[in-house]
């Protein structure tokens, strides 16, 4: 077996230790140490269920490996916000049906919420290039193109800043 | 019975769905993100010949792997096998169709399992799988269905391959084609496909201190303990299913998968086991859609009238049984199409290869039939000269008249409506440019909702309120993701008059939710929402009795609204639902209530001439389509996407509209891209980055045009719309492209190889001056 090192991940603004080997995807990691919001959908980084934010920058966690994330921010659709305080993009996802059995959603959401913090007016183009790396096999995207211009709209009118 | 809601409070609103919140938080569990003390990890091993005789398998080196708690082969196990027909709460005798668990000597498709491991961690169940020695003697196969018929083909299913044989035989076919003035006639190939829900197959088992296997897996039916029961040799109290909200089952989590293996080996190791599909294992694990082989014979006056039609369907059921028969009996039925054709043959045949096992899939051999009879409408229509929507209409079969089987569907028959609507809504046509040429397409259907009568299907619910005047629901219905348990809920609250916040829903347990049968056949919102319905209004008459009582008015003076009970015609005179609850309480008043809804009840098609009820009651709609195809490329583009359905009564619109969306995502990929290529039986396209499904690059924006006729059979007159939702999809496009291009592609999926194939026949035969 491979040799295994504790390294300290930083998921949704906490520190928190892991021991891992070095083939250890951060997908697995971060599911083995609790975070199983973020989803396996094909370990390959062709479906999106896995996306986190790492550094702002949305990637598939399951082509990432668990210890070069050592140091990072890491978001996970849950750091976004929590049921008594949804962020927008969750918002919008929630009212707008954008979510059907949701497996695919913590990706999706992260992959929104990355499309706005560069595009704070997302064009249609922008939404469907930035979701290009997600598949979802129940929504047929039209709720979900729907959602992230909402939730981009009530971003541009709040912004503050989440 | 209490007086039907005219004005309805919570049902046909787009209410946020119960379960959005905890998906959009990533809070719900689904049934991989379960975890147990001392839990071990398993793989499969699996066979990489799809027809071969097992020689040799020597598992004493995974064995002998620190780590490795436990490893079984078939040698290890009893013959048993494992069921593979129709699953649910069904009152029929099942078929005889077992699939052995392991292979025991004979491999039959690529993929079958071989042995399984469990072992510490999943690393160490990889490197154990790698440690098993396997020896396989191919065995000469057969791949193709028409080549599996032939006398001296490889028998796969004793004694001819042949797995199920239907048939209709109505009124006088000869005659009928005697009295057309035209007769056309077209071959059609439907592919494989994969259902490709994003969650793979899962599940977490263990044995309690009652000695009972528990399994927490991903499943569209939790009424599955008793096959597993029956394959592992305990009672059937001895198992006991505990689901978990799905991440996708399109017919796909309808057989079993995980289950069997895991109730196995923690029976053996005593500890809890998980197992997890990889993508790969889900491609090569659960079985696909039927691929058809369709001719359709069309007998036709002049003026458009179908006088006769004569049709031959070759289904490709694989390897092993599954629900072919059942498959095979959909598009039997479904042959026609939403018209009506008073002479009509039907000869329908489901043949054993060694291809992978073909079982259900969201349409479910009608499916398949569409395909078909529509891209069929659209050749009649040009061979007799008429617009191919005038066609349509002058043979749409009516509400009130009898359909292939001569059954007269009870609800209101609105495909006209749908058709012209859906149509309409295209607008302008996107103008041609350059090598992309434009085309359109519609395609109408008729698809069943509810299982077939025969089986005797029926589904429970217990819906009680509590003491402060909240309401749970009780109900064994899985979630697919299509919004069951929300809808549930807003019924339930609906009857008893409180906001849907004030619901919680539990669902999915065999052990301890009423047995409400499968989230499958379009017959979760019918059959449970029925049950629901009665069980809350059996809650709802002896409140309104009591508060009768307490107002001095008769009980139908009484309704349930906003928290409160009142008198409809004194809304001053009131008192708030907990108030109510708690007198009941008092008094010993029954706050709960358990309903069974039963389906109707019949007996099986007459089998010479398939005359009879197949289901309960049929949806119509249609579906049209705007697409660009580019000459050089051969691509196709899909520019506009438009459904029009009757879907009865609305529950919830907004959950409507994703079920018609994705459908029309899933029927893209089926009309266009998504392509299982197999050689020898093996699949070589088993990732999502070889299996293309439309992504949000490939997805126009669907509209969705819904009509509610409100003479379904379910709650409050609605119909089902969740297979629906896809039939019409893929003819739309197929005839689209041929509008578009001039000619027909009359193989799926229509990928740009087909096309330019296609473009170069048709610029052949113009070279070559018109054929007769
Ligand atoms: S699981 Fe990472 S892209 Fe599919
Ligand atoms: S909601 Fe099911 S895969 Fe996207």
């Amino acid at each position: 077996m491979s040799t295994e090192r504790t390294i300290m991940l930083r998921v949704n603004g906490r520190d928190e230790p892991g021991r891992f080997p070095a083939h250890r995807t951060l997908l697995e990691a971060l599911r083995q140490i609790g975070h199983t919001e973020v989803k396996s959908g094909c370990e390959k980084g062709d479906c999106g269920a896995c996306a986190v934010l790492v550094d702002g920058m949305a990637v598939d966690s399951c082509l990432t490996l668990a210890w070069t994330a050592e140091g990072a921010e890491i978001t996970t659709v849950s750091g976004l916000g929590d049921l008594d305080a949804l962020h927008p993009v969750q918002q919008a996802f929630s009212d707008g049906g954008a979510a059907q059995c949701g497996y695919c959603t913590p990706g999706i959401i992260i992959a929104a919420k990355a499309i706005i913090d560069r595009h704070p007016d997302p064009t249609e183009e922008d939404i469907r290039i930035g979701l290009s790396g997600n598949l979802c096999r129940c929504t047929g995207y039209t709720k979900v193109f729907e959602a992230v211009s909402e939730a981009a709209a009530i971003m541009r009118a709040g912004s503050d800043g989440r | 019975m209490n007086r039907p809601n005219i004005r309805f409070r919570q049902v046909g609103r787009p209410l946020t769905r119960t379960d959005a919140p905890g998906k959009v938080t990533g809070r719900t569990p689904y049934a991989g993100d379960y975890v147990m003390p001392g839990m071990l990890h398993m793989g499969v091993v699996r066979a990489d010949i799809a027809s071969a005789r097992l020689v040799r398998l020597d598992v004493s080196k995974a064995r002998a792997l620190a780590g490795v708690a436990c490893v079984l082969t078939a040698a290890d196990l009893p013959e048993r096998t494992a069921s593979t027909d129709i699953p649910g709460q069904v009152g029929q005798k099942r078929l005889d169709t077992g699939q052995q668990i392991l292979v025991r000597e004979r491999v039959r498709y690529f993929g079958e399992p071989l042995a399984l491991i469990a072992a510490e961690t999943r690393d160490i169940a990889d490197h154990a799988m790698e440690l098993v020695e396997i020896e396989l003697e191919p065995i000469p196969g057969v791949y193709d269905p028409l080549e599996a018929m032939k006398p001296g083909a490889p028998v796969v299913t004793a004694p001819d391959n042949i797995v199920a044989e239907r048939r209709i035989r109505k009124g006088d076919v000869e005659a009928g084609f005697a009295a057309a003035d035209l007769v056309v006639e077209n071959t059609f190939r439907t592919p494989f496909q994969e259902h490709a829900f994003l969650e793979p197959e899962v599940g977490l088992a263990w044995v309690d201190e009652n000695d009972v296997v528990n399994i927490r897996v991903s499943t569209q039916v939790i009424e599955h303990f008793r096959p597993i029961a029956d394959a592992i040799g305990v009672p059937h109290n001895k198992v006991r299913i505990r689901g978990a909200l799905v991440g996708g089952g399109f017919g796909g989590k309808e057989d079993l998968t995980v289950e069997v293996y895991l109730a196995l080996l923690t029976k053996r190791t005593g500890r809890p086991v998980r197992l997890e599909y990889t993508r790969e294992d889900s491609f090569v694990g659960h079985g696909k859609r039927h691929p058809f082989i369709l001719t359709y014979r069309t007998g036709v006056t002049k003026e458009g009238k179908i006088t006769a039609l004569d049709v031959t369907m070759v289904a490709d059921s694989g390897a092993y049984v599954f629900l072919s028969p059942y498959v095979l009996l959909y598009a039997l039925v479904a042959a026609p199409g939403p018209y009506r054709v008073d002479n009509l043959n039907v000869f329908a045949r489901a043949v054993a290869t060694n291809n992978m096992f073909t079982s259900a899939f969201r349409g479910f051999g009608a499916l398949q039939a569409c395909a078909a009879y529509e891209q069929q409408m659209d050749e009649v229509a040009q061979a007799v000269g008429l617009d191919r929507l005038e066609l349509r209409r002058r043979n749409f079969l009516k509400t009130g008249e009898p359909m292939s089987t001569g059954f007269v569907p009870p609800s209101a028959i609105w495909t006209d409506q749908c058709a012209e609507r859906a149509w309409a809504a295209l607008g302008e046509p996107a103008p041609a440019e350059g090598p992309r040429c434009v085309g359109r397409g519609i395609a109408c259907y008729q698809q069943s909702y509810g299982r077939l009568t025969f089986l005797h299907d029926t589904s429970e619910a217990w819906v009680g309120v509590e003491m402060d005047g909240t309401v749970v629901v009780r109900s064994g219905v899985t979630d697919i993701g299509a919004g069951q348990v929300s809808a549930l809920g807003q019924i339930a609250v609906e009857v008893l008059g409180v906001t849907l916040d004030n619901v919680v829903v539990y669902n999915s347990d065999s052990a301890v939710t009423p047995l409400a049968g499968t989230t499958t056949a379009t017959r979760a919102l019918y059959m449970t929402g029925n049950a629901v319905k009665q069980a809350a209004e059996g809650v709802r008459a002896r409140l309104v009795d009591r508060a009768a009582r307490a107002f001095g008015v008769e009980p139908d003076a009484v309704d349930l609204g906003d928290n409160l009970a009142f008198v409809v015609d004194d809304p001053e005179k009131s008192m708030p639902l907990v108030e109510l609850v708690r007198t009941c309480g008092a008094e010993g008043i029954h706050r709960s209530e358990l309903a069974m809804f039963r389906a109707p009840f019949t007996d099986f098609l007459d089998p010479e001439t398939g005359q009879g009820q197949a289901h309960p009651d049929y949806a119509y709609g249609a579906h049209a389509v705007e697409v660009a195809v580019d000459v050089d490329t051969g691509e196709v583009e899909v520019l506009k996407s438009v459904a029009a359905h009757d879907v009865g009564q609305c529950i919830n619109p907004a959950a409507v509209e994703g079920q018609i969306q994705g459908g029309a995502q899933n029927g893209q990929g089926y009309a266009l891209s998504e392509e299982m290529l197999y050689e020898e039986g093996r699949l070589i396209t088993p990732s999502f980055s070889e299996y293309l499904m439309p992504t949000a690059m490939d997805m126009p924006k669907v509209e969705c045009i819904i009509l509610e006729s409100r003479s379904g059979v379910g709650p409050y007159g609605a119909k089902g719309i969740g297979e629906p939702a896809m039939t019409p999809v893929a003819p739309a496009i197929a005839n689209a492209v041929a509008d578009a291009i001039g000619v027909r592609v009359f193989e799926m999926p229509i990928t740009p190889e087909r096309v330019v194939r296609a473009l170069k026949r048709r610029d052949e035969a113009a070279r070559s001056g018109p054929v007769a």
